[in-house]
């Protein structure tokens, strides 16, 4: 006899963990760019390949999670947060370990060198927008007191808080951006165009990551106000 | 009547035998949805949930489940028209009984989440419309009945609802959660202690205390009631005071300790619940033994005699029965089901869900303590507090529910046939 009756198959697998997971990961792949650059500064094409290989490797796994997670979700799960907002979080989340990859795919590539003068604000860029990503975690890593508060009260001020110091990240990220590309400008006569024109996309890219953890701030945002 | 002075001996035993049939399968099935909340929350192991189980299902039969044996056992049937062949009721309620019996066995065996009240109400209603005569239901109260199936759910859901809002505002949204929930929680130990002390003294009582001569009034019950909830809050209070902080699970998660209280607010739900659904479930497997016995006692249909008390004692032995032979391992693969929910969700759904049923149980409906449950916890994810519901699972809850009225009906059918062939 099977008697596997019961009206418990109504509890769903919850969404929130392996999203901390997918987001745990993504960004230890972002956090491995700081290792990489100081590879790529240090000429060390052998290390910087290396290094390229693990955050492939961490952007894989993280594709990974996602596609698992998304097949969690159908439409007929019945959940207090938006399964729309739920999904564009999932995949902002991805775009950063897939934006790190690109990063660390294209300088490599190319082996391109930064200009000695740009070194310390380029490391500076890079944790800036790291940091950016890790207050992101931070905040994603507050959803299962969220939901255990059901996405009320003061647990709902704290998140608000977090997201805020992420904003004020994204800020300082940007304004890093302008002063290299200024800098930037003031050499670029001396230099090669065209590995110019590249590493102009670089520093564009490192940005993105915080504008990506921005976002990711926002759609957790717009879960919360339902 | 010749027949029963013939087969009389037969045909009780036979519907003991049936009524032990449907009573083991409401405690192999049954009994694991509702105790299964509280053995999924982690707050009792398999064995406390069944040995509270066995307890309190018995104690809800027994104290506060005769309103709704006598509906089942003489509110559906319109008995003035039975008056000349009461034979056909006994035949009735076997096949009801045999019915609803083999529809739960083949339920579970195929694995669907079928009512164990929704069979026995089918089966009834089918013999006695089909078998005998359409005039022969008392139409009105089967539709109070079905009627009442809809709102249990509903109210249920309102109930648990308010009461995980509740939660939310006192205790979960406040600075200190682990102390706030150590003052709060000895107000819903209360409530269930007088909820339960209430229904048993104004209903399930009524005739102890008319034969004893005691006259109560309803003031005089509530503080009676009352009295029982503080004693409960008190016990309760006891238990609370031993729950320690744990600092290491409060670092993975800051309501570890929270939990850790819900999960003593739970012990007590549990008992509430199966309270409950005693009151209510075995009624199911009672109610038509209780008429077969009275009708080939006394000879007539509708005769006033009261129940024996040794017909819910074999209700009650059916369920521990079911319990202990195949209860458990349903309970066990429950238990690894819900991880999802915790103490502060399931104590809110069980609350919520033994208040309606207890509540129905004291008016004498017969209602589906699953089902009941199910609206009970789809009120808690309403609040916004269960990460995700499957809601598939209740296009399935809800097939099975209009596929149970007619296949109970259809089988008591042929069942009844078959009876008054061999006996007629």
């Amino acid at each position: 006899m099977v008697f596997s009756k019961s009206i418990f198959n109504l509890f769903g697998k919850s969404p929130i963990s392996p999203l901390q997971a997918h987001m745990t990961v993504v960004v230890a792949c972002a956090e491995k760019l700081q290792d990489f650059l100081a590879a790529t500064i240090a000429n060390d094409w052998q290390l910087a390949s290396d290094t390229f290989d693990a955050i492939s490797k961490k952007e894989d796994k993280a594709d990974e999670m996602k596609r698992k997670l998304r097949l969690q979700l159908p439409k007929s799960l019945f959940m207090p947060l938006d399964r729309g907002d739920l999904l564009d979080l999932l995949s902002l989340q991805d775009r950063i370990a897939n934006r790190s990859k690109d990063i660390a795919g294209l300088m490599l590539g190319r082996k391109m060198s930064i200009p000695e003068p740009l070194h310390q604000k380029m490391t500076d860029l890079v944790s800036s927008s790291i940091d950016a990503g890790r207050q992101a975690l931070k905040a994603i890593n507050e959803l299962d007191e969220l939901l255990e508060v059901g996405f009320s009260g003061n647990e709902v001020d704290l998140v608000e808080k977090m997201i805020g110091e992420l904003d004020l990240l994204e800020d300082k990220t940007d304004q890093l951006e302008q002063e290299i590309r200024h800098q930037l400008f003031e050499l670029e006569q001396e230099l090669p165009p065209i590995d110019m024109m590249f590493l102009y996309q670089v520093i564009d890219m490192i940005g993105e990551l915080a504008d990506l953890a921005e976002g990711v701030g926002g759609r957790l945002q717009l879960l919360l106000a339902r | 009547m010749t027949l029963f002075a013939e087969y009389g001996q037969i045909l009780i035993l036979l519907a003991c035998l049936f009524g032990l049939f449907m009573a083991w399968g409401v405690g192999a099935n049954d009994v694991a949805n509702a105790m299964g909340t509280s053995v999924g929350a982690g707050a009792l192991t398999i064995k406390q949930a069944i040995l509270i189980a066995m307890v309190f299902e018995f104690a809800g039969a027994y104290l506060a489940g005769g309103e709704v044996t006598s509906t089942i056992r003489k509110g559906i049937i319109d008995s003035s028209v039975l008056a000349d062949t009461p034979e056909l009721l006994v035949y009735g309620m076997l096949s009801a009984l045999l019915a609803a019996g083999t529809w739960l066995l083949i339920a579970s065996i195929m694995g669907w989440p079928v009512s164990t009240t929704h069979s026995i109400i089918g089966a009834i209603v089918g013999f006695a419309a089909v078998g005998i005569s359409p005039d022969a239901v008392n139409w009105g109260k089967v539709g109070t009945i079905v009627a009442s199936w809809v709102v249990s759910p509903v109210m249920a859901g309102t109930v648990s609802y308010m009461l995980f809002r509740s939660v939310q505002k006192l205790i979960l949204t406040q600075e200190d959660p682990f102390n706030r929930a150590k003052k709060f929680i000895p107000i819903y130990m209360f409530a269930v202690g007088f909820l339960i002390a209430m229904v048993t003294m104004v209903k399930g009582l009524k005739h102890v205390f008319k034969d004893a001569g005691i006259a109560m009034s309803f003031g005089e019950c509530m503080l009676v009631a009352a009295g029982v909830g503080v004693i409960v809050s008190i016990v309760g209070g006891i238990l609370l005071h031993r729950v320690q902080r744990d600092e290491q699970a409060e670092r993975y998660n800051r309501f570890a300790s929270v939990e850790k209280v819900f999960a003593v607010l739970m012990i007590f739900t549990a008992c509430a619940m199966a309270f409950a659904h005693g009151s209510n479930d075995v009624a199911n497997a009672v109610g038509p033994l209780a008429a077969v016995v009275s009708v080939v006692n006394s000879g007539a249909v509708g005769a006033k005699s009261i129940m024996p008390s040794w017909i819910l004692l074999l209700g009650g032995v059916g369920i521990m029965l079911g319990l202990a032979t195949y209860g458990f391992k349903v309970m066990g693969t429950i238990g690894k089901k819900i991880t999802e929910l915790t103490p502060s969700r399931g104590f809110a759904a069980e609350l919520g869900a033994a208040a309606t049923v207890v509540l129905a149980s004291g008016i004498g409906l017969p209602i589906s303590t699953t089902h009941t449950l199910v609206g009970a916890v789809l009120g808690v994810g309403l609040a916004r507090g269960i990460a995700a519901l499957n809601m598939r699972v209740i296009g399935t809850i809800f097939m099975s529910w209009l596929i149970t009225l007619p296949a109970g009906a259809g089988l008591a059918i042929v069942f009844f046939f078959f009876f008054k062939w061999i006996f007629g």
